[in-house]
């Protein structure tokens, strides 16, 4: 059997607690000044592979982290590599130059190949633009098995992975040989916070640097955004004081 | 213009979820066919031929499509866009939706349009970002549309008096490569979480297991309701995951949700504010929760629920 060589991609996002407000000139929103973080997904793929490497089963012969974005992205490399990535790479992308799922996809399958990875771990969506596409993408690039939503991952033996996904009213369960894509959900694990001496200890990790031409990508957009508008508000607020005020209340709603 | 509209079953049996794909497909104004592949196709695509709108029905039988395996099913569905010549391609945003259409995208070399809640013309397109904080506008230049829609957005086509033709699409017998082993289904006689009429839905506030079995299902049995519950609850292994409402788990629109000890984290309002109406039971009232909440009762769960249960059964 192969050693495992995982990449992860990650992606630097505003923070899942701070609620995002659209810019004045309705073309997205405000994210100067804002806290950003990881994408909590990507959290749980960073955890996931350091996971198979500590459980000893199947031997992990390299685990690389990778994002596209502004300099600000090194953040969250750093943090993945604080948590037990060993290495990381980072495209560099100018303002404006945001990529698309398809070409995060087209990226990946590049830098999927330069770094001769057989298992790709990412998250199932990114919390900014909930797409939840790139993996698959990914996959359908390389012609590799997809499991998506993984609450649970099991190597078997030899190249063979088995993995329990989240669908709609329970969990499906799939095999599939590497070489494979796996998205990350919720229920997979909870990812480690990274202790002060391996903050120190990931500074020192190699951080490669690399340009979206590197990979024969252009940050070409396929859908223009018109505008970004804040959704209809919903005049909420309404109290009563007990259960019969209650249940009036939605009578007169017509909720029940 | 054409549209495919990508159709689901199970056992047999046509998802009738998957229909807010033809729904959505409507509003674009061209033919719309129906696509669907399984074992015993037949029955299903009988079915399938009844549904409002739906001009055509293309059919491939072969039991390896069972399971919606995206590695068979993506190669399987661009080879019968290519043969139809479609320009839109329109799927339900569930599990099987959201699992293959971005891999059919990426072979059609095509951005995806995920989650649309609306469709203004045949290329702009809306869809919620940031957990539905924000809702953008987007228009499509590849010349084949990938769109998933969001189910609470376009209410299923009624499958009534429709007569489509039913017609056999290619099947190039592409290997899967991986394989199905099993599935684990919660059964439950109560209705369907993703298109219940009614949603009652319980937070950490239940604090234990055994209390938000005890507190939470005489309260839906007592409304005919289905029973969703928030991620702390998921989490602290009150509920099922299934059960899951918010940004990453369902996103339901019902007549009535009911929040019982759910204190209304953005992540849980993304997936419920398009309610009817949303009304709230919670110990704490700054809970965020009665922001949003038409109806907020400022109290204890554990009293005000029973009492509130009681007075339902005798009315």
């Amino acid at each position: 059997m192969s050693a495992l060589r995982i990449l992860v991609p990650v992606k630097r996002v505003i923070d899942y607690a701070v609620k995002p407000r659209v810019n004045k000139a309705q073309t997205g929103v405000e994210t100067a000044g804002v806290k950003h973080s990881m994408n909590p997904f990507d959290e749980l793929s960073v955890e996931e592979s350091v996971r198979i490497r500590e459980g000893k089963k199947t031997p992990v012969e390299d685990i690389c982290v990778i994002s596209a974005g502004p300099t600000k992205a090194q953040d969250v490399l750093r943090t993945a590599m604080a948590m037990g990535a060993d290495r990381a790479i980072h495209v560099e992308t100018k303002e404006g130059e945001d990529l698309e799922p398809l070409g995060v996809a087209k990226l990946l399958k590049a830098a999927t190949e330069q770094n001769k990875s057989n298992l790709v771990i990412l998250g199932k969506q990114s919390i900014d633009d909930d797409a939840g596409q790139t993996g698959q993408m990914l996959a359908g690039l390389l012609g590799w098995a997809q499991a998506t939503q993984a609450s649970k991952i099991e190597f078997t033996g030899g190249d063979s992975v088995q993995v329990t996904r989240e669908v709609d009213g329970g969990v499906e369960t799939l095999k599939a040989k590497l070489p494979m894509v796996i998205t990350t959900d919720l229920r997979l694990n909870e990812p480690r916070y990274a202790s002060l001496p391996n903050i120190m200890k990931a500074k020192k990790k190699p951080l490669e640097k690399k340009t979206l031409a590197d990979y024969g990508i252009t940050a070409e957009k396929r859908l223009k955004t018109i505008k970004v508008t804040e959704p209809p508000p919903r005049q909420g607020g309404g109290k009563v004081e007990d259960v019969d005020g209650l249940v009036s209340k939605l009578k007169e709603l017509g909720a029940l | 213009l054409s549209a495919l509209a990508v159709l689901e079953q199970r056992d047999g049996k046509l998802n009738p979820g998957s229909l807010s794909a033809v729904t959505a497909a409507q509003k674009l104004g061209g033919p719309i066919h129906a696509f669907i592949a399984s074992s015993n196709v037949k029955a299903v695509a009988e079915e399938a031929a009844k549904v409002e709108g739906v001009e055509k029905v293309i059919v491939v039988e072969n039991g390896a499509y069972d399971k919606g395996l995206p590695e068979n099913y993506a190669p399987l569905l661009v080879e019968n866009i290519k043969k139809g010549g479609y320009t839109h391609i329109l799927a339900s945003a569930t599990a099987f939706g959201k699992n293959l259409m971005p891999r059919v995208a990426a072979l059609l070399d095509s951005q995806q349009i995920s989650d649309v809640t609306a469709v203004e013309s045949e290329n702009t397109f809306v869809r919620p970002i940031y957990a539905g904080n924000a809702i953008a506008t987007v228009e499509s230049t590849d010349p084949i549309k990938i769109i998933t829609v969001r189910g609470t957005a376009f209410a299923p086509a009624a499958v009534g008096s429709g007569s489509a033709a039913v017609e056999d699409g290619v099947d190039p017998k592409a290997e899967s490569t991986t394989e199905w082993v099993s599935e684990d289904l919660a059964k439950s006689d109560r209705p369907d979480l993703s298109t219940a009429e009614k949603v009652v839905s319980g937070g950490r506030g239940l604090k234990s297991k055994e209390e938000f079995d005890k507190i939470m299902l005489p309260l839906a049995d007592s409304l005919g309701a289905a029973i969703g519950a928030s991620r702390a609850a998921v989490d602290s292994g009150y509920a099922d995951n299934s059960l899951q409402v918010g940004q990453t788990g369902k996103v339901v629109a019902p007549q009535l949700y009911l929040a019982v000890g759910i204190s209304g984290a953005i992540q849980h309002l993304a997936g419920m504010k398009d309610s009817k109406v949303i009304a709230a039971i919670n110990k704490d009232p700054e809970a965020p929760i009665f922001q949003v909440a038409d109806v907020g009762l400022v109290g204890d769960l554990f009293e005000k629920v029973p009492e509130l249960t009681e007075k339902l059964k005798s009315a």
